[in-house]
């Protein structure tokens, strides 16, 4: 149903949910992003591609201030990223953002893990966070581990239930950062089934993810980053059949 | 979605059977070749001849007399007698508490209680305890085991038990000291046991959150916190134990208005305290710096604002990695206690130094130090099998 809403309303007509504006940022002497600029509209699935140490990672993680960046301005929903903790707070509340180590806490049950957040930040009564945590697990496919410990599951498990507890707090954006990248070959095809199934739901996505066949699949725009630029944007189609930079092409021929 | 691999039950075996016995065990860890034998006899007959000697000392040798005929002072000092129904009252009230929690929290609690309790049954059946001692310590034994079994019978048993023990340090503090409330007993009369213990409650009790509290000053972005904060923790662990009761006893009526004084006993609590936190803020930072970063990335990307991320991520991992290291310093306080003997008070060793000096007793310090080192291990072995056990029961769901 989600599925014909986005048929219905072409995404060139939906608002500017992310914009990034000649972003800088600098590790020491390190330049590590240079004029990034990126705009994302509500409802679509950006996936961000290029080798290690291009400083993808790096630009995914300035968008909810994780990383601060020296240059160049960040809107998310309409907020301006500064330096006040106050509109950190507001972006952190609209963005989910899941990691390659999942970083769930290992001394709460999995049900906690998810509560928390809503409990404490939206303020949601015990009651209604638990159901909506339980609602979530159901989704991500693992509703009778709740009472279990991190510790207790496996890493594909455990990665659901971080998107599990990202989408707890009903975020309007999701950030992945390398969501697969630590897991098991056979336990990588189970996270990417939540997040295929999210991304149909209609929600908001920037992934940096080396898993081609999920990018050409789902994304509905490909970025390529070389060296902190982003030297390449296209649908699947244009960039992976036909990429015009020759960074990009050496890259593909070296994982394809 | 759910990917469970099934394992086909034939294929499933149980490890091989490791009982060998007790002469297997033997066999393989002390005999197992000819100079292991050699080593095992020559070590087996050092170790007889020690154990036959200590036991045969004493057993035949020691006089414990001199333990016997001052047991109240290795206890309470001079603490007047017809006063003492108020430690005994203040036990009690400690003892049901400790059943209290015993009740809700069953497990190491629960050991901890029966052992109390086989302590104090030892003690009542001393022939040289008088009569009101001997039922003091049975109204303690039923007050524990009241405590245990009633607690879960009343609403709200958690509150009553946590309010209880937080009102139970003012209560004993009135009913020791009498304040204008009961018959004043100077503090220069509390010693033995009494002072050592309650100088070892406050410093640890008030050291613990100052401790948390000046490491996460430590950590701060604050540049004065963090300094001040640095300062102070430097400063202290620069500095002896001894010097800081000294200072405290100097220093401290220096930052007071004139009219106030503050008595000798709080001054070397407040200095113990000072010393202490000082070592348990270094301890509370090794925990916070063994907490990977991606535990705070993970709260900052939930929204959780820098307090809770700290209350409820950081923190409970963080003093869970460091609980052996933090009770180790609290038993270490525990025995730091008998350095106020420098400072004119008469702790536990402090009594042990007066009965070996009085000419009833000359020659009598094996006995008297003997005694004094049983007390001192018997609380020190206690809080650290608490906090064993308080580490198994904080491990559950993450090694697996």
């Amino acid at each position: 149903m989600l599925q014909e809403v986005k048929e219905e309303m072409p995404l060139q007509e939906k608002k500017d949910i992310i914009i990034c504006n000649n972003i800088n940022k600098w590790f020491g002497k390190l330049h590590v992003l240079k004029n990034v600029s990126l705009t994302v509209k509500q409802g679509e699935v950006v996936v961000i591609l290029g080798p290690s140490g291009s400083g993808k990672s790096t630009f995914i993680r300035t968008i909810n201030g994780l990383e601060e960046i020296q240059k160049g301005e960040i809107y998310v929903d309409g907020i301006n990223l500064s330096h006040d903790v106050a509109d950190v707070e507001a972006i952190r509340k609209e963005t989910g953002m899941v990691f390659q180590s999942f970083n769930l806490f290992p001394h709460m049950t999995i049900l906690k893990n998810i509560t928390l957040a809503p409990m404490w930040v939206r303020k949601w009564p015990k009651a209604k966070a638990e159901e909506i945590a339980l609602n979530l697990l159901e989704r991500v496919g693992i509703h009778d581990q709740a009472h279990k410990y991190p510790g207790q599951l496996s890493g594909g498990q455990q990665q659901r239930v971080a998107i599990a507890r990202a989408l707890a707090m009903q975020p309007k954006i999701m950030l992945f950062d390398e969501p697969t990248s630590a897991l098991d070959p056979e336990m990588i095809k189970e996270v990417l089934d939540v997040m295929k199934e999210l991304a149909k739901s209609g929600m908001t996505m920037l992934v940096v993810t080396h898993e081609m066949g999920f990018a050409r699949e789902v994304a509905d725009r490909i970025v390529f980053f070389d060296n902190g630029e982003i030297i390449e944007t296209g649908t699947p189609t244009e960039l992976f059949d036909n990429p015009k930079h020759e960074r990009t092409k050496l890259f593909l021929s070296q994982i394809l | 979605m759910q990917t469970e691999n099934k394992i086909n039950p034939q294929m499933e075996m149980a490890p091989p059977a490791a009982n060998i016995g007790v002469r297997g065990w033997l066999k393989e860890n002390l005999f197992s070749s000819w100079i292991n034998t050699l080593v095992t006899i020559i070590f087996a007959t050092i170790i007889y001849f020690i154990v036959k000697g200590i036991l045969t000392w004493i057993i035949y040798s020691a006089d414990w007399q001199v333990v016997s005929s001052n047991f109240r002072l290795f206890f309470v000092g001079q603490y007047p007698l017809e006063q003492l129904w108020r430690i005994w009252l203040s036990l009690t009230i400690v003892t049901l508490l400790f059943g209290f929690t015993a009740g809700i929290w069953k497990g190491t609690v629960w050991k901890l209680t029966i052992f109390l309790s086989i302590v104090f049954l030892l003690i009542t059946l001393l022939p040289f305890i008088p009569l009101s001692a001997k039922l003091w310590l049975v109204i303690n034994i039923i007050s524990l085991y009241l405590g245990y079994f009633f607690i879960n019978k009343l609403p709200k048993n958690k509150v009553i038990t946590v309010v209880g023990w937080f009102l139970s340090f003012p209560i004993i503090l009135i009913l020791i000291n009498g304040f204008n409330l009961l018959a004043p007993v100077s503090t220069n009369l509390w010693g033995g046991l009494l002072l050592t213990i309650l100088i070892a409650v406050v410093a640890i009790v008030v050291s613990f959150p100052l401790g948390v509290l000046l490491a996460l000053g430590r950590i701060s972005k604050l540049p004065v916190i963090r300094w001040f904060s640095i300062a102070y923790i430097e400063l202290i662990r620069g500095i002896p134990l001894i010097t800081v009761l000294f200072m405290a006893q100097l220093m401290v009526p220096l930052f007071l208005s004139e009219g106030i004084e503050i008595n000798n006993v709080i001054r070397v609590m407040i200095g113990a305290t000072m010393f202490s936190a000082a070592y348990v803020a270094e301890n509370v930072r090794g925990g916070l710096q063994s907490i990977n970063r991606g535990q705070f990335e993970a709260a900052k990307a939930l929204g959780l604002n820098s307090v809770y991320t700290m209350a409820f991520i950081i923190l409970p991992q963080a003093l869970r990695a460091v609980i052996p290291a933090i009770v180790g310093q609290f038993i270490a306080m525990f025995k730091d206690t008998s350095l106020v003997a420098i400072v004119g008070l008469i702790d536990l060793l402090g009594i042990a130094k007066t009965i070996v000096a009085n000419p009833d007793f000359l020659g009598k310090q094996m006995e008297v130090f003997l005694f004094i080192a049983l007390i001192y291990w018997i609380f020190s072995y206690s809080m650290s099998f608490a906090s064993r056990k308080l580490e198994e029961s904080l491990g559950v769901g993450e090694r697996y």
